[in-house]
């Protein structure tokens, strides 16, 4: 049995210590935002954080976690309002939207250690999240966004 | 003649022999009554909390998950497992019924109550420096911790190793009961550092390569071993990382288990640091004084090179293009599955990002440290073996998802685009290897 905090609560599960946090989440807690990608850790999809930091949940042992506080695309946000999901919206970001929750989630990563964010730095954190969908340039332009607001920037819309 | 010669030897043999047993011999101290926890001061229980602390008793006398002190960490060495004693005062499978003298021997002579020869895998080499003070502290917060009824699983080392008569012909090659000498040359500071490391800490028992029965060989002090199945890297000049291991470095290396020039702690460096030197209970001034000896050790003041030029340089490698990416096949699974912690913008690279340029597991002559930590990843449990890495830092394990073949190539790329140093051998090897042991170790 394995404990850990899920988007603020305190859950126990029976999953065995090596199953993936991925399956976890999504089977045995029924949370199912975080999407099933490569199931190799090459494409973000599974994107969760693990104590506020972008960790992919398919290679991520449960017992790895063990005590530690897992966020989910589903409480990034109590009311769904975090900047980039905001601005995601408003962009209009998503196409299929398969890729999406990895993406925003790897993105709060980017935007809390680089608030204010270069091409390049985009570039290199977000390689690991791909979109088949190709809407990158939106995603990149929704993450600007976003750190602007988050800077108390209002220039930037 | 020759059936002459051949009694001769085994005659020989067998006085030999009877003569070990004999200087083997150990009288057995009496057992006491427990003594009461109100027996000691409170400031001689503190003071031997703090010295339990840095001394990191803890690391060998609890298992994962256990009773503080209760014993049953099993530590793997060469000859077999040996397994941590109860050190509670629990007088039937503890240490409840040890006179002060019993335990001093014990600490500075490796002998228990009983008379029987304890195992250097117990640094009794280096606590036989210890001062009286510090020993009676100890024992004082030893004594006064809740007693565990606990029996420790027996060690598996085969015969003869087994008999522990026979330590004393190793203690008569290796050991001689000495108390620390100060250095009249050196500051208080650097003797306090050294009394710690060499004394209580015994840093030498992992950092410093052993012969093949197991003791340090002196003249190789800290010059790196494998512990394991981790190198514990060189402390002496000989250390590969490219920013010099300063007093200020070493310090918050060792008061909080991370870095952003030197990265994060790992395998059995975990518990050392996270359970004990991290612990408020040990004053700064000690981690202090172990960060400037080691800091002279390392000749940092000497080596200081351009930190910042090295810094900037690191952070710059660590961003990899699309083009780049689309050359290299190991450049491309870099920025596919690597890129996104481990890249940093600088000028200083974030210890949540560590900064692989600047990271030891990159620059040691063997990738041991490096396999171990793209195949099992870096856990974030509360247990007190696994809490590795900086805090609340989560890697993966790559063993699920990649290759031998293609760890071995990720290792092979950074190595010659991060690093000055040679090229490894036999790389894929090395990681089969390592993935058996971690396999059958699960």
């Amino acid at each position: 049995m394995t404990t850990f905090d899920l988007n603020g609560k305190t859950v126990s599960v029976q999953s065995p210590d090596d199953a993936a946090l991925l399956w976890v989440i999504r089977d045995e807690l029924g949370l199912t935002g975080t999407k099933f990608g490569c199931g190799i850790g090459f494409c973000g999809a599974c994107t969760v954080h693990v104590e506020g930091r972008a960790t992919r949940s398919c290679i991520t042992p449960v017992a790895a976690v063990a005590g530690g506080k897992i966020t989910t695309i589903e409480g990034l946000d109590p009311a769904g309002n975090h900047p980039l999901q905001t601005a995601w919206l408003e962009l209009q970001v998503p196409q299929c939207g398969y890729c999406q929750p990895g993406q925003i989630m790897q993105a709060a990563t980017l935007l809390k250690d680089f608030p204010n964010p270069t091409d390049q730095d985009i570039n290199a954190v977000m390689a690991g999240s791909v979109c088949r969908c190709m809407t990158y340039i939106r995603i990149r332009k929704a993450i600007k966004l976003a750190a602007a607001r988050m800077r108390g920037d209002t220039s930037h819309d | 003649m020759i059936r002459r010669v051949s009694i001769a030897i085994l005659v020989t043999a067998c006085f030999m022999l009877a003569g070990l047993l004999l200087l083997a011999w150990r009288p057995s101290i009496a057992p006491i009554e427990p003594p009461s926890p109100s027996s000691f001061s409170a400031e001689l229980v503190a003071k031997g909390e703090a010295l339990s602390a840095a001394g990191h008793c803890a690391s060998c006398h609890t298992q994962p998950g256990g009773q503080l002190f209760a014993g049953g960490y099993r530590l793997n060495t060469p000859f077999g497992a040996i397994f941590g004693t109860n050190i509670t005062p629990d007088p039937k499978t503890g240490i409840g019924v040890w006179s002060l003298e019993a335990f001093t021997r014990a600490m500075r002579e490796g002998v228990a109550r009983d008379g029987s020869h304890l195992l250097p895998a117990f640094p009794y080499y280096a606590f036989t420096k210890l001062s009286d003070d510090d020993v009676k502290g100890l024992y004082a917060y030893l004594m006064t911790r809740p007693a565990v009824n606990s029996t420790v699983p027996a060690n598996t080392l085969p015969f003869p190793l087994n008999i522990r008569a026979f330590q004393e012909g190793w203690k008569i090659l290796f050991f001689r009961s000495t108390r620390y000498q100060a250095d009249p040359s050196k500051s208080a500071e650097w003797n306090r550092g050294a009394y710690l490391a060499e004394g209580l800490a015994d840093c030498t028992g992992c950092h410093t390569p052993r012969n093949p029965l197991g003791a340090e060989e002196v003249e190789r002090a800290y010059t790196g071993a494998v512990i394991e199945g981790w190198i514990a890297p060189a402390l002496t000049e000989a250390n590969p990382s490219p920013v010099p291991w300063t007093q200020e470095e070493l310090f918050t290396y060792l008061r909080t288990g991370v870095t952003s020039l030197h990265g994060a702690t790992g395998a059995t460096m975990t518990p050392v640091i996270r359970g004990a030197l991290a612990l408020p209970v040990v004053p700064d001034s000690d981690i202090r004084a172990i960060a400037l000896y080691f800091s002279g050790m390392d000749r940092a003041s000497a080596r200081a090179n351009d930190v910042d030029a090295t810094t900037r340089e690191a952070v710059a490698s660590s961003y990899v293009s699309s083009d780049q990416a689309e050359n290299d096949p190991n450049a491309d699974r870099y920025a596919s599955a690597c890129m996104s912690c481990h890249y940093n913008a600088g000028p200083i690279p974030l210890a949540s990002r560590p900064e692989l340029a600047l990271n030891s597991s990159l620059m040691l002559a063997e990738p041991t440290n490096f396999i171990q930590v793209v195949l099992n990843g870096v856990t974030n449990t509360a247990t007190i073996d696994n809490t590795q890495g900086a805090p609340g830092l989560v890697m993966p394990e790559y063993g699920s998802s990649l290759t031998d073949g293609e760890i071995a190539g990720l290792a092979a790329y950074l190595r010659r685009t991060r690093t000055k140093y040679p090229p490894w051998s036999d790389l894929e090897k090395k990681v089969a290897a390592i993935r058996r042991e971690s396999a059958a170790s699960r």
